[in-house]
């Protein structure tokens, strides 16, 4: 690479959450600007420098026909892509959708259901073209953006471990809440939240998606033994993440 | 700390004296930690005086369950033992090792973090916790290379041990011979006597510092009548164990059964979630980060604890050697009740009940090793 990479941010079906988190780098963000040019980022500027682009980093589902066009176009301009949030990882909440038919949705909400062009599914952009490195979260953790743009611009593997919540929430001193009687999806979710909501006494809501390798049958009979039943565990599972894999298939076996 | 074996001092002290030395020891510079109620449990954390400490409450343990309840009397330390052991003090979960600079010359300046923290007074340690340090000693100071700023935490932490009053439904120190009474390696042990409205410590003096400030504590000599109640109380709690452990012949049956069927049963049951690995006071692994910065001027190791079930920790070139839940379930409790002795002359495990009670769903090691036991030999299908 001569002279600073081009860094270019790309939108797809999403909230803007996760690359306003790139935004909220407050302290780190001079230096982001210093380190890689900022080629194509309509939140931050509206200079737009065409591609390529050396890192791109895309947010969103793809929900529409033109949108799973545009990915393809993005690819190609793009030399190392990285996927960021659950949307983009996983197909976000809006990927809700999967599980009923889009048009009762389309013909419930709008007035005029015909403007509506859009695909039955969410689906993740690893679903549509070959994707570099995932970085997961709804939102995603902006230590954990800084250190995937660290590391890349060095050359070496981003420190983002995808073991379970559970080693973050130790690590915290944190006392385990399910133990205590409140079921929660922290021993089968992917860390990098740094375990929040058990540190408020909460159960994990599972917004960084599957850990590496997630026993779900087994922490589904244990939140039955705390009480919830096939509809608890339904609804917990079917959020953010939905439509990931091991949430998705564990979600549909509790369909009762 | 030293060792005293012959010609224990036995003194007594009531709660004005335990809040004396407390005070004591904090004047003496001690960042002192004890037992709390926080988050519904009955944490180690720093204390202020006798009243952070858990007066009145007590623990209900279970394999997967935990919860406080009330107590009958006003008992200082009427519970087993905390979520999180003491490990965390003397080898904390996140630490930066080292920080690298490059300055605008070029030049590169390494430094070292002081260690922030302590000297540490411990105020509860049970017998089997003390144990658990002991092993850490093995690991941390006494192999070929010494971890310095564990050695030095460790060396400058005074620990008041406390024998138990009573014993949890997850507890096998019996079985592993590593309590209910502190026989060594702490400068107070104390045992807590409630009668009626009496409520004593009788404090056995273990070390010279702990001679020493027990001289600034106001206490009188232990009657007969006093060692006796305290023994009867700790050969009670004895009696009590939620669990126990046949470690009779334990680490050839475990290395002998490396395909038995009842690996696979676990792994029906095991989130590979890490919990036990991380309450367990023993175990000791843990991985290092390496951080740049986005300027390139600045980068840090950071170690934090890991476990061996996780992916990464088994990964070399290629893929994880320990891929399947089973092998990762094996590896760790082979290690720690077998290999262990192996590698560092003791079992790995000192009966504290963690791993069982912080088990999200409720797995038993002593439970796992005596299926094992009932049928050995058996092959799984692999």
């Amino acid at each position: 690479m001569t002279g600073r990479p081009k860094l270019a941010v790309w939108k797809f079906a999403s909230c803007d959450g996760c690359q306003l988190s790139l935004l909220d780098c407050e302290d780190e963000l001079l230096a982001v600007a210093g380190a890689v040019e900022i080629a194509n980022f309509p939140e931050a500027s509206s200079a737009i420098v065409e591609g390529p682009y050396d890192l791109s980093l895309v947010e969103g589902s793809i929900t529409t026909p033109h949108d799973a066009e545009r990915i393809l176009a993005v690819r190609k301009q793009s030399k190392f892509l990285v996927t960021i949030g659950a949307c983009a990882t996983a197909g976000g909440i809006q990927a809700l959708r999967n599980f009923a038919d889009v048009k009762d949705f389309v013909a419930a909400v709008y007035a005029s259901p015909q403007y509506i062009d859009t695909l039955a599914t969410s689906t993740p952009i690893s679903a549509h073209i070959p994707v570099d490195y995932e970085l997961h979260g709804c939102p995603i953790n902006k230590a954990q953006l800084v250190e995937v743009i660290s590391a890349f611009l060095a050359g070496r593997k981003p420190a983002v471990p995808a073991h379970s919540v559970c080693i973050e929430c130790k690590q915290r001193g944190s006392v385990c809440v399910m133990v205590q009687g409140t079921p929660c999806l922290g021993p089968v979710t992917h860390a990098g939240c740094g375990a929040i909501c058990p540190a408020y006494r909460r159960g994990c809501y599972g917004c960084y998606g599957p850990m590496e390798t997630p026993n779900m049958p087994a922490l589904t009979r244990e939140w039955r033994q705390l009480g919830a039943d096939g509809r608890d565990i339904r609804r917990a599972l079917r959020s953010f993440n939905a439509w990931a894999e091991p949430f998705r298939k564990e979600s549909a076996a509790h369909d009762d | 700390m030293q060792d005293s074996k012959a010609d224990v001092t036995r003194v007594v002290i009531d709660t004005k004296g335990l809040q004396c030395l407390l005070e004591a020891l904090a004047q003496a510079g001690y960042r002192v930690v004890g037992p709390t109620v926080r988050d519904e449990a009955i944490v180690y954390d720093d204390i202020a005086g006798i009243e952070s400490l858990p007066v009145g409450w007590t623990d209900r343990q279970e394999a997967g369950r935990y919860a406080l309840e009330r107590r009958g009397d006003d008992a200082c330390f009427g519970y087993v033992v905390g979520p999180h052991s003491w490990k965390k003090f003397l080898f904390p979960p996140v630490e930066t090792l080292w920080t690298a600079r490059r300055d605008e010359a070029g030049a590169m300046a390494v430094s070292r973090p002081e260690p922030s923290q302590g000297p540490f007074a411990f105020i509860g340690m049970r017998a089997c916790e003390i144990e658990a340090i002991a092993i850490q000693d093995r690991v941390f100071e006494q192999g070929p290379y010494t971890d310095t700023a564990y050695a030095a935490r460790r060396s400058d932490a005074f620990i008041v041990a406390l024998n138990c009053g009573q014993a949890g439904g997850t507890c096998f120190c019996v079985s592993m011979d590593t309590g209910p009474k502190a026989k060594h390696g702490f400068d107070l042990a104390l045992t807590e006597m409630i009668d009626g409205p009496s409520h004593r410590f009788l404090v056995e003096v273990g070390s010279e510092a702990g001679a020493r400030i027990m001289v600034q504590v106001p206490h009188e000599q232990a009657s007969a009548g006093q060692v006796e109640m305290a023994e009867a109380i700790v050969e009670r709690t004895a009696g009590q164990m939620g669990r126990s452990l046949d470690t009779q012949g334990l680490k050839e049956l475990l290395q002998d059964n490396p395909e038995h069927p009842r690996w696979d049963d676990v792994a029906m049951r095991c989130l590979t979630c890490a919990n036990c690995t991380m309450v367990c006071p023993t175990c000791f692994c843990s991985t290092v980060e390496d951080h740049s910065d986005l300027t390139n001027t600045e980068a840090q190791r950071v170690r934090k604890w890991d476990s061996c079930f996780t992916m990464d920790y088994s990964y070399i070139h290629g893929g994880s050697v320990r891929a399947s839940t089973a092998s990762r379930y094996r590896q760790w409790m082979t290690h720690k009740l077998a290999n262990w002795i192996d590698q560092f002359g003791t079992s790995g495990c000192v009966g504290c009940g963690r791993c069982i009670t912080w088990c999200p769903v409720g797995i038993d090691l002593t439970e796992e090793a005596a299926a094992i036991r009932a049928a050995p030999g058996e092959k799984g299908s692999g």
